[in-house]
């Protein structure tokens, strides 16, 4: 099995950032990091707890989706479409990994999102064990296996380096060029390693949470519960949990005028805004209320009834770092999961 | 690169007939003087002012109208205001056809149909009443209840009058709101009226308007005894891509863009009550 040494990732960056642009983890600022594009010199975070998620190169935050110019009453639509270059994210961990999974579900559904797609069929993720999860980590509840994550090439880290398995054709295309920088060795330390990740997951805080309270055709059971307006009284719509969550996909489209033409644009939206749903006739989640359990309810009940029982969420535990008011997808669960005579 | 649904087209607008004083309906041509596509009854599409903003109507012709497409549109805000403003001529954008629609060829073939509209509810609805005028001998008999606040805010009047009060088998009821001066047909709301006139509870039913009245219209029908598996209606709620993607028009697990906008009552009946 190949296995490449700690010191020997620079050479391999290095080689891999020939043919494709290479984005890795950096440690932008202390107890922070986000995703750069490689260059020679750049210090890839073993932390890889990036801010925000590797979402963002398949689905940007903003993007074009077509021009329009008007020439004598005539609309002239253009399409800005073009092949992406190649790419490839490094350090992807399981939760990340898996949220492109939920991500094609929506996105690759017919009609296919061309925009994504193309991305898709460029970009190439390079996935990473964890050896250091966060407190605020809990994608065990979700099946996920922090040992062994999803993508195109897997890098499995014990600790001194990493052994690499190519999951995927595109990730045996990427990896065979490079494999005289790896030198062969036992399968059982790849296992080994597996193990010992999966020891300290273990010991994780957040692995009992309440799952099979929630999924498909719980609506009834949910959407009226009482809860909702407690759990939802502090949130002040900031939209932080959804731009820094790795499946949250609702978007907006509009237009800007540049002067030379009219872009259409999408950007990611947030179902925590007032005027998310708002229209010339009114709006049906009117309070704080209906748009906080719009999020929760579409990631725990929602989706999976449209995704044959896969959640919506990954168990990043990003949105319990970053919610301004401490509320989040966790504490939800845990209150709604009790049982309502236990109240 | 494959064909993109939020890319658009150009279509030029060949028509533009003031139906009332805020409501009015635009024909749309393709440049080379076609439709722009082919749809049924019920379905939706996206019409653009690059610049304005894109916003999901529906398709008020019928499919059988082979030569153009028509949209009946309330003017309520942004868009619309710019799309009142249009003359014969320019162009707009469009996309589509999207959602699901009527079942035309199934559940409704061989049935009596009810119609019941209220205001620029119609517009949906007048693509399926002229569809099956156009193709009388699929379904039995057809009744309209049209009701809006005042004679001049009735959509289609004049087709009304002269086109489907005519056609074999059809029944048109019409009421206002209040009592005016030319005005000797009913006066009162829709709900009441429908059930001061007693429909046979064979009949199935489709109702579009405004969210109220649909609610009203509903109890007083099942008051009558129709079941929710015998009502339609079709929804409408805020959407940006049109195809269950941008995440907006959910109703619980169902997006109205792409699961709807018709639904039957018995399924909104299992749906969360937040529309």
């Amino acid at each position: 099995m190949l296995y490449l040494k700690a010191e020997k990732l620079d050479a391999f960056l290095a080689r891999a950032a020939e043919t494709r642009k290479l984005y890795v983890p950096v440690d932008s600022e202390p107890g922070r990091s986000s995703y750069r594009e490689w260059t020679p010199g750049t210090a890839v975070s073993r932390g890889l707890h990036t801010t925000r998620s590797a979402k963002d190169f398949f689905f940007p935050q903003t993007e074009n989706l077509a021009g329009f110019r008007v020439e004598d009453k005539k609309i002239r639509v253009i399409d800005p479409r073009a092949e992406t270059e190649d790419f490839a994210v490094f350090g992807v961990r399981a939760c990340d990994a898996r949220s492109f999974g939920i991500l094609d579900k929506v996105f690759l559904a017919d009609p296919v999102d061309t925009y994504y797609e193309n991305r898709r069929r460029h970009g190439l993720i390079l996935s990473m064990s964890c050896r250091r999860p966060a407190e605020t980590c809990f994608c065990k509840n979700f099946g996920i296996d922090a040992a062994e994550p999803e993508g195109d090439v897997r890098f499995t880290d014990d600790g001194d380096g990493w052994y690499l398995e190519a999951l995927t054709e595109a990730g045996k295309a990427f990896l065979d060029p490079l494999a005289d920088l790896c030198e062969d060795r036992d399968p059982a330390g790849a296992e080994a390693a597996k193990e010992k990740t999966r020891e300290i997951v273990d010991r994780l805080p957040l692995n009992d949470l309440p799952v099979g309270k929630f999924g498909g055709g719980k609506t009834k059971e949910l959407f009226d519960r009482p809860e909702w307006a407690e759990l939802s009284e502090a949130c002040i719509g900031c939209g932080t949990c959804t731009f820094v969550c790795p499946t949250c996909q609702c978007y907006d489209i509009r237009d800007f005028d540049t002067g030379r033409e009219i872009r259409r644009f999408r950007c990611w939206d947030s179902c925590m805004y007032s005027d998310f749903t708002k229209m010339a006739g009114g709006n049906p989640r009117l309070t704080q209320k209906e748009r906080f359990r719009q999020r929760f309810m579409h990631k725990l009940v929602y989706f999976p009834e449209n995704n044959g029982g896969e959640f919506g969420c990954v168990g990043c535990g990003r949105c319990l770092a970053s919610c301004p008011i401490h509320m989040h997808i966790v504490k939800v669960m845990k209150r709604l999961g009790e049982d309502e005579n236990e109240q | 690169m494959n064909s993109e649904t939020l890319i658009p087209h150009a279509v030029v607008v060949d028509e533009v007939r003031a139906d009332t004083p805020d409501v009015k309906t635009f024909r749309i041509l393709t440049r080379e003087g076609g439709k722009p596509f082919d749809h049924i009854p019920g379905q939706c599409a996206m019409i653009s002012v690059p610049g304005v903003g894109e916003g999901m109507f529906s398709i008020t012709s019928s499919p059988t109208d082979e030569a153009y497409m028509e949209f009946s549109i309330k003017k309520c805000g942004h868009l619309t205001n710019w799309l009142h403003a249009l003359e014969p001529g320019m162009e707009v954008t469009v996309r589509g056809p999207y959602g699901r629609p009527f079942p035309v060829e199934d559940e409704l073939r061989g049935k009596d149909l009810l119609f019941i509209a209220g205001g620029i509810g119609l517009a949906p609805l007048r693509s399926v009443i002229r569809y099956v005028r156009d193709r009388r001998e699929n379904y039995g008999d057809v009744q309209i209840v049209y009701g809006a606040r005042s004679k001049e805010d009735l959509v289609d009047y004049e087709e009304i009058l002269t086109e489907w009060m005519s056609a074999p088998g059809f029944t048109v009821n019409l009421t206002i709101d209040r009592a005016e001066e030319g005005w000797d047909g009913h006066v009162g709301f829709v709900p009441n009226y429908v059930t001061e006139l007693n429909p046979d509870l064979a009949k199935t039913v489709l109702v579009c308007g405004p969210p109220i009245m649909i609610k009203f219209t509903v109890k007083g029908l099942s008051d009558l005894g129709f079941k929710p598996e015998q009502i339609y209606t079709t929804m409408e709620l805020r959407m940006k891509c049109g195809v269950g993607k941008c995440g907006r028009c959910n109703i619980g697990s169902k997006y109205v863009c792409k699961d709807g906008p018709v639904f039957r009552f018995d399924e909104l009946g299992e749906l969360p009550d937040e529309y």
